[in-house]
């Protein structure tokens, strides 16, 4: 298991973090539907507007996953920020998995790394983290 | 009456695979009961000590049924139903 991502989005997803610290930034890459592509980075509000907590606004998420199916296209990655601690699912990430076919990626910039910036990315599916490793292309 | 159901993909292994079922029931309380026995299992999945689990959306047609009643929601024919697992964590 692997993911493959441009260095394009890995940078987007990394500006976006800075961009909304303290809080949780969160977003999704699509991309054709049963290619397992990320390719449409589509960043989405933390309804939680929190540093410890993320949620697509329910209202978002339907709007998502309608505009997904019109499109043909699937939920590749569903990506979030740690603002605190390192790139790992929290036990609120494992319970709140809900795409066994996505990549849950997660960026860190907790102060300890800074400026680096851990980007890492799982699978999640029955409560069951693996990592996977993560192949950025130019 | 019937309603068209939509079912996210973590839950499908409880409707053989498919995507979209067709229930029915005068409330959204009464639907789940005609999907869970259709489909058994699949209410404990959405409903917890009673009341709808804190990660599972469910949208009547565009509405979240939080705002509309919750599980006392009322359907009428040809409502469209739409299952999603929340996106969040922490």
């Amino acid at each position: 298991m692997s993911l493959t991502i441009s260095r394009s989005l890995v940078d987007a997803i990394v500006e976006q973090s800075k961009s909304e610290y303290p809080d949780e930034c969160c977003g999704v890459i699509l991309g054709p539907i049963g290619s397992g592509d990320p390719l449409r980075l589509k960043k989405m509000v933390n309804a939680a507007h929190s540093p410890t907590f993320y949620e697509f606004d329910p209202k978002d998420l339907l709007s998502l996953y309608r505009e997904v199916d019109d499109k043909d296209e699937e939920i590749v990655v569903i990506y979030h920020s740690h603002t605190e601690t390192e790139a790992y699912p929290s036990r609120t990430d494992i319970a709140y998995a809900g795409e066994p076919g996505a990549h849950y990626v997660l960026v860190s910039s907790r102060k300890e790394i800074a400026p680096a910036i851990e980007f890492r990315s799982y699978r999640i599916i029955d409560g069951v983290v693996t990592e996977e490793e993560v192949s950025i292309t130019d | 009456m019937s309603n068209e159901v939509r079912i996210p993909t973590i839950l499908r292994p409880f409707t053989n695979d498919q995507k979209i079922v067709a229930a029915s029931g005068p409330t959204l309380t009464a639907l789940i009961t005609d999907l869970n026995d259709q489909y058994p299992g699949l209410s404990e999945r959405l409903l917890e000590n009673g009341a709808l689990r804190r990660f599972i959306n469910i949208y009547i047609n565009d509405e979240d049924v939080r705002f509309i009643g919750g599980l006392d929601a009322q359907l009428k024919d040809g409502d469209s139903i739409t299952i999603l697992p929340a996106v969040a964590g922490g």
